[in-house]
């Protein structure tokens, strides 16, 4: 059966409310630079793969399954799923 | 007979002989278990101890969940069976949904090396059994991701349930509600931060860890006894 090949975007970052020190370091050390306009920086992950799906339904059901299940702690984190058309393969 | 203590590894754990040797010498018996095993028959309890499981890639615990030995630690665990999360283990515990709650990164992203002196908050689990509330306890804490956190109804739910186990006396890492240790609704799995088996000898500059270890020792031999009894 013919499938295409998804290229996935997962971006994982913490909930609002939840204290983010890095985000928080990153912001601080932006004055250094002479940038004093910057704020509310937030510390996340990014993580690219690639999925063998029938359509980008099943790409995005596929890759959520992914985010919510490894890749980010719903106790802390949350995450967006981002799919898009790679390249054919039989 | 001495008791059987199982203590998991995984890839990238360290302090499994540590904890080895405090149990072995309250009088235990203590064998290592690969996390690639999938049975945990015999053992009378079971210690998840510190390190780095799986590299701590992605998240502390995130990859230890999935290995092989954590199912028959979750079916151990819902059978009653004690098991005690330490650091690292605790990590573990969480990610794999035996105790709420997750640990991020210390408040001010410190790494913590230190004594922390923790307090007994209840008396009712298989870690603290027969421990006076309130016992102040100097233990060792090692670790960047110790900062305990959970959503307000999981903390409400936790200290009306009263399964926060231990407290910091000084919070250390901006844990929540200054927690140390909170423990399942079963009380028979707990997890912690603080190092039980680093203040095990007095060359260690404690023996407070003892106490937790006896009563989680005293508390796998009483069932047994009760029903004697």
């Amino acid at each position: 059966m013919a499938s295409e090949l998804f290229s996935v975007l997962v971006e994982v970052r913490l909930r609002q409310g939840i204290a983010d020190p890095q985000g928080a370091t990153i912001e601080r050390a932006l004055p250094a630079l002479g940038l004093t306009g910057v704020t509310g920086v937030r510390a996340g992950k990014a993580f690219r793969f690639d999925i063998a799906a029938a359509d980008d339904a099943d790409a995005l059901a596929q890759a959520t399954v992914v985010a919510d299940r490894l890749l980010a702690n719903p106790v802390i984190e949350e995450s967006s799923v981002t799919v898009s058309p790679a390249k054919q393969v039989v | 007979m001495a008791l059987r203590i199982g203590v998991v590894i995984f890839p990238g754990t360290n302090c499994e002989h540590d904890a080895m040797l405090a149990v072995q010498r309250l009088g235990a018996s203590a064998e290592l278990v690969w996390h690639g095993d999938g049975s945990v028959a015999g053992f009378d309890a079971l210690i998840l101890p510190g390190g780095f499981a799986h590299g701590d890639y992605l998240r502390p615990g995130a990859i230890a969940r999935f290995s092989p030995v954590m199912e028959a630690v979750t079916r151990f665990a819902a059978e009653g069976g004690p098991v005690v999360g330490i650091c690292n283990g605790f990590q573990v515990l969480t990610e794999a949904g035996l105790l709420p709650g997750a640990l991020q990164k210390n408040r001010g992203l410190r790494f913590l090396c230190t004594t922390t002196t923790v307090r007994v908050e209840t008396d009712r689990s298989v870690l603290t059994s027969g421990v006076p509330i309130g016992t102040e306890l100097r233990i060792p804490i090692n670790h960047f991701e110790g900062n305990y956190t959970c959503d307000p109804d999981t903390l409400a739910m936790l200290r009306a349930e009263d399964r926060v186990v231990l407290r910091y006396v000084e919070n250390p890492n901006g844990s929540i509600d200054d927690i140390a240790g909170v423990c399942n609704a079963a009380r028979n799995v707990v997890g912690l931060m603080p190092h039980p088996e680093r203040a095990s000898d007095p060359l260690l500059g404690s023996v407070d860890g003892t106490v937790l270890l006896t009563a989680l020792l005293t508390s796998v031999a009483t069932p047994a006894t009760a029903t004697v009894a």
